[in-house]
């Protein structure tokens, strides 16, 4: 480039005037290795420039996980779900089934007996409320 | 839409969000922090995507807010923003590489003390080679405030180089 036309830009420059293709050749003129003596330095200004432009973001993206994990995740757990509801249900078989008439037959009488028993049980509780009348007569 | 349409779209201005956050933010760490969230969020809302007609324009904004936030929040608590990106990538022994270099990181260093609208737009327009229309899409301002303040920062860094490149003479 020549040498005064390179001068104007770089005056436009710092005036902030230069179009941005203006500027893509300031910058491909001072990334040169023949730079004019007395623009020599303006060079590491331009020089950070195109090595900041150099710099990448090196992290994975965080947007793998984020959506379709908690999809196919509710699914299973659904499915999970369902199967477990279905297989952990409490069987209505009836009693017939799992044990022969006689032994439904004494248990029956057995409960019977129990009950019966029990009762006579509560029976005899009455005779404590004599008790309480008695021990309150003394208290009285 | 789906993952792979989303990457495509991203993919382009990734690093430039990336170099965005760094220069406001200054460390790296934190700058790859501030990318990382920026995408989440697009990915979040990416169902609003069709309502932006310029999804860089909209990321470089959001990038841009998200920083400045950060910051105010770090100044709010008296903290300082550390970083430990100091790197010696060159294994370089010729006393002009070594000035070269030198002259280079001074103008990172000088760019971090510009005041923050300047260095966004420095950033935008001299790395990033945005034009003033995008540039004030981004920024919220306008295209004249944009092209002063670009000047001023050029400037500021010109005469800090000089500056130091008399004290190198001298």
């Amino acid at each position: 480039m020549e040498l005064d036309n390179i001068d104007k830009l770089v005056e436009k420059y710092f005036e902030a005037t230069t179009t941005v293709a203006e500027e893509k050749a300031i910058k491909a003129y001072f990334a040169n290795e023949e730079v004019a003596p007395h623009l020599e330095k303006y060079t590491p200004m331009f020089a950070h420039f195109a090595n900041t432009r150099k710099e990448e973001y090196t992290k994975p993206l965080p947007i793998k996980a984020k959506r379709n994990k908690p999809m196919w995740l509710s699914i299973a757990a659904a499915v999970v779900l369902l199967f477990g509801v279905y297989f952990l249900q409490p069987k209505n078989e009836s009693l017939e089934n799992e044990y022969t008439q006689e032994e439904i037959a004494a248990a029956q009488e057995a409960f019977e007996l129990l009950a019966l028993n029990f009762n006579k049980g509560s029976k005899q509780i009455t005779y404590l409320g004599e008790f309480e009348k008695n021990t309150n007569k003394f208290l009285k | 839409m789906k993952q792979v349409e989303f990457l495509t779209i991203v993919m382009p201005f990734k690093d430039k969000l990336f170099r965005l956050a760094k220069r406001l933010l200054v460390s790296t760490e934190e700058a790859e922090d501030a990318t990382q969230e920026v995408l989440l969020k697009l990915w979040t809302k990416n169902s609003a995507f069709e309502k932006y007609n310029n999804v860089e324009a909209f990321a470089m904004t959001m990038t841009k807010n998200f920083c400045l936030d950060r910051l105010k929040s770090k100044q709010a608590g008296n903290l300082k923003l550390v970083h430990s990106n100091y790197t010696d990538d060159s294994s370089t022994s010729l006393q002009k590489q070594v000035e070269a270099n030198d002259s280079v990181s001074w103008v990172e260093k000088i760019m971090e003390e510009l005041p923050e609208q300047q260095k966004l737009v420095l950033q935008l327009r001299d790395v990033e080679e945005y034009d003033f229309e995008e540039i004030a899409e981004m920024l919220d301002m306008q295209p004249t405030a944009i092209r002063v303040a670009l000047s001023r920062a050029r400037k500021t860094v010109r005469e800090k180089l000089l500056e130091k490149h008399s004290y190198g003479i001298g």
